[in-house]
């Protein structure tokens, strides 16, 4: 070694840029997933223009570009990838075109994009507006005016069929199934009829329709009732644009999804993944903790107690799925088999408690985190001074006063700490939930109006399971795919905010004792 | 008087001194000690007057702390410690077993080496004990504070925090915290296990001057590793070697004109 490398190598400098090396590298990493995430997720809503290209067959395609590639094995090419949309005329949502076939790229003012309850995106341009079959509008303009007008009725029929649909005949199917007085039934029976009469008019008073014509001369009359949003993107201001991006991404966190999860919000998601959070965080804390003071404060430590604390920390790293496989063995089939035998036997053979639901799938995860919150708790019981325990002790408190009293507070802030780790491994795990209770579309949250409330028995669904599902397993995968990155952003989100709250709560705690971070 | 005359026979001859023949608060009867196989406290047998500070010194590992534990029975907390003898505080037997021994400590106070407030307000510190033997009255509570803290004091610095966290006092205000959460539930016996080691020379001269002031009321134990301190503020002093108690006497005839050949080379700095 030479003089200089050996004072190199004595000064310690290689292995700072080593440590300092690796840390950068797993900064970037996290960066670049992070920034994937969020550039693919915070573009989906924003409106972008609609070109139309015009190809040298004479064909026309009509749509924003998504991507451009090079065409493997030919140097120089590209080849880019159009959204035409219209899935019910032309069977596809995306069209290849190669940059050399196309003649002409132009961004037509009078395109307009309509998201509609079916068939995702309808592109092209407005014919005419009808009403009855009678043409009462025709033109781009005139139509369009004719359109913003009649919309707002459009959506308030809608929304209230909706609710007829969902919510008051639900709601008397919920009656019914309550009760068992012939003279009531009656009663529900002639609400029920009110509600499909009126349920009927509605939908029949819808007459209005629009056309639109798409490439290739289709045309598509579209009922006003199924139009949701009309968009003309290459004539809109970045203000206006602005304004379209944050609806849309209210409409994403508050709306139920429509198309098979492809489209519309993921609010059912929202919520069933922060409220079996929540509900695995009330299972998981006094379970954890209680083990850990028994470990900590009255088991006689020696072997056997090494061995389980082994043990525990081990737990932690088992596959989730086998917390899974437990969770349906025990939980659904054994637990929940025996409270519908119990309780709910003339729901039989229809199980009740006996198949996959929210408060299993948050009981397996607590069974998964338990072990995070048991060394959490032991670690903090562990740095808690002797003696301020024998000072409680000296004073006359008995061990059962001075645990409650005196380390119970002060190991409060370790116990969150467990509970925050917790908490970001449960709203990331989607394993062991998808054999415990998640479905891809729940009909109905677990928590609404009807007696008792919260319905812990209930199927729900959860970002994590979400993102698999629109991902890979949804029939039209290119067009979910940003759905995929917003609703990963969206989990992060929740997570964060999660921990956030948990955080600050710790943070709070320790102010009010001054404590160090134990 | 039976009292009196039972643990002037019961006293090391050595230590028989006219001062310890004051009414006694505390009698301690042939107590050995046992950590496991070691013998920690050999034929231990004196007895601590009340209202007056006695002093324990001795070298570290002497075992004075491990007597002075043995008096609330803080030594049950330690696995395999077994203890033979008597020790009675007033006319109730502390290891009789019928006894519960929260009842023991209720009675004796004990101030530790470490300050040990607990993480809670300056006003919880003080208000645990009386909580934990049934006051939960606010307005009694709050006399109880005051009195303490006053007693200890304390109260002139932090009557207008007492919702404060007591782990943001001084070392010194911290420990007088504890000596006034230890007076609070009122109790016979006050022990203090070198309470003033972690502390400042002018913290250390303001617990002195408290225990002076407290001895009027309570029966004060200490165990020091200074000399000077056990001269200042002790009535009597107890000289400990390797388990044993070698010497008991008034503090100013033990540091002065010593009986035993080892309190003296002690006292004189010739060992430990």
């Amino acid at each position: 070694m030479s003089p200089a490398a050996r004072h190199l190598w004595r000064g310690g400098e290689p292995f700072i840029w080593l440590t300092g090396g690796a840390l950068a590298l797993a900064l970037l990493l996290v960066a670049g997933f992070l920034g994937l995430i969020v550039v693919n997720g915070f573009g989906l809503f924003w409106p972008q223009d609609v070109v139309r290209l015009t190809l040298t067959d004479g064909k026309t395609l009509t749509g924003p570009l998504v991507e451009r590639e090079a065409i493997p094995g030919e140097a120089g090419q590209h080849r880019v990838k159009i959204k035409v949309a219209n899935r019910d005329l032309y069977g596809a949502d995306f069209q290849w075109v190669d940059e050399t076939s196309i003649v002409r790229r132009e961004y037509p003012t009078d395109v307009v994009v309509m998201e509609r309850t079916e068939w995702g995106l309808l592109i092209g341009t407005i014919k005419e507006v009808r009403e009855a079959g009678r043409a009462v509008a025709t033109g781009p303009a005139q139509g369009a005016a004719e359109l913003a007008r009649r919309l707002p009725d459009a959506a308030r029929a809608r929304r209230e069929i909706r609710a007829i649909e969902k919510g008051e005949v639900g709601a008397i199917n919920h009656a019914q199934e309550g009760i068992r007085l012939a003279l009531r039934r009656l009663e529900g029976q002639k609400r029920y009829q009110e509600r499909a009469a009126k349920l009927a008019e509605l939908r029949a008073r819808q007459t209005a329709t629009v056309v639109v014509a798409a490439d290739g001369g289709k045309e598509k009359e579209l009922p006003l009732i199924q139009v949701l949003g009309v968009e003309t993107p290459n004539m809109m201001s970045f203000a206006a644009k602005g304004v379209y991006y944050v609806g849309r991404v209210w409409e994403f966190v508050s709306n139920d999804p429509r198309e098979s999860n492809t489209e519309g919000g993921v609010f059912p998601a929202i919520f069933g993944t922060v409220m079996m959070v929540m509900i695995m965080s009330v299972m998981v804390t006094p379970l954890g903790v209680l083990a850990a003071f028994y470990l900590r404060e009255y088991a006689r430590q020696g072997t056997f107690v090494s061995a389980v604390r082994i043990a525990v920390n081990n737990l932690a790293g088992v596959p989730s799925i086998v917390f899974g496989v437990f969770g349906v063995g025990f939980f659904i089939y054994l637990v929940g088999g025996s409270i519908d035998r119990l309780f709910f036997s003339e729901a039989l053979p229809t199980p009740t408690f006996g198949t996959g639901g929210i408060l299993w799938a948050s009981l397996t995860l607590a069974l998964l985190t338990v072990p995070v919150v048991i060394v959490a708790t032991e670690e903090g019981l562990a740095a808690i001074p002797r003696g301020m325990r024998e000072a409680s002790l000296a004073l006359g408190a008995t061990k059962l006063e001075t645990t409650l009293r005196v380390v119970l507070p002060a190991v409060m802030p370790s116990v969150l700490t467990g509970l925050i780790l917790a908490m970001a491994r449960a709203a990331g795990e989607v394993a062991p939930l998808m054999i415990t209770g998640v479905v891809k579309l729940a009909p109905a949250l677990p928590i609404d109006g009807f007696w008792p409330f919260l319905h812990l028995e209930r199927k729900f669904m959860h970002l994590g399971f979400h993102i698999y599902d629109v991902g890979f397993q949804s029939p039209n995968v290119d067009a979910a795919r940003p759905m995929v990155f917003v609703t990963t952003l969206l989990l992060l989100l929740i997570v964060v905010l999660l921990n956030l709250f948990a955080i600050s709560t710790r943070n709070r705690l320790r102010r009010k004792y001054a404590m160090s971070a134990v | 008087m039976t009292g009196s005359v039972q643990v002037a026979a019961n006293l090391n001859p050595q230590a028989s001194t006219v001062g310890l023949m004051e009414a006694p608060m505390v009698e301690i009867e042939h107590v050995s000690l046992w950590y496991g196989e070691k013998l920690a406290l050999k034929d231990v047998s004196m007895s601590i007057p009340k209202h007056r500070v006695t002093a324990y010194i001795g070298p570290s590992g002497c075992g004075k702390s491990t007597l002075l534990r043995c008096l609330n029975r803080m030594n049950d907390l330690i696995d395999g410690v077994r203890i033979a003898g008597n020790i009675r505080i007033g006319a109730t037997d502390i290891y009789d077993p019928a006894l519960d021994v929260t009842e023991v400590r209720k009675r004796v106070g004990m101030v530790f080496q470490k300050s040990n407030p607990f993480p809670k307000s300056i006003f919880e510190n003080v208000a645990y004990g009386p909580r934990i033997l049934g006051v939960s009255g606010r307005a009694d509570l709050e006399g109880i504070v005051e009195r303490s803290l006053t007693a200890a004091a304390l109260w002139d610095e932090v009557h207008d925090r007492l919702n404060d966290s007591a782990l943001g006092l001084s070392g010194g205000q911290q420990q007088r915290l504890c000596i006034a959460r230890a007076i609070a539930v009122e109790p016979d016996v006050l022990l203090m296990d070198e309470p003033c080691s972690a502390l400042d020379p002018i913290a250390t001269a303001k617990i002195e001057e408290l225990m002076l002031e407290l001895k009027n009321s309570y029966t004060i134990v200490i165990v020091t590793h200074n000399m000077q301190q056990a001269a200042r503020v002790s009535d009597y002093t107890g000289f400990m070697l390797l388990g044993e108690l070698i010497e008991v006497g008034v503090t100013r005839e033990l540091f002065t004109n010593p009986r035993n050949k080892r309190t003296e080379d002690y006292i004189t700095g010739r060992f430990g």
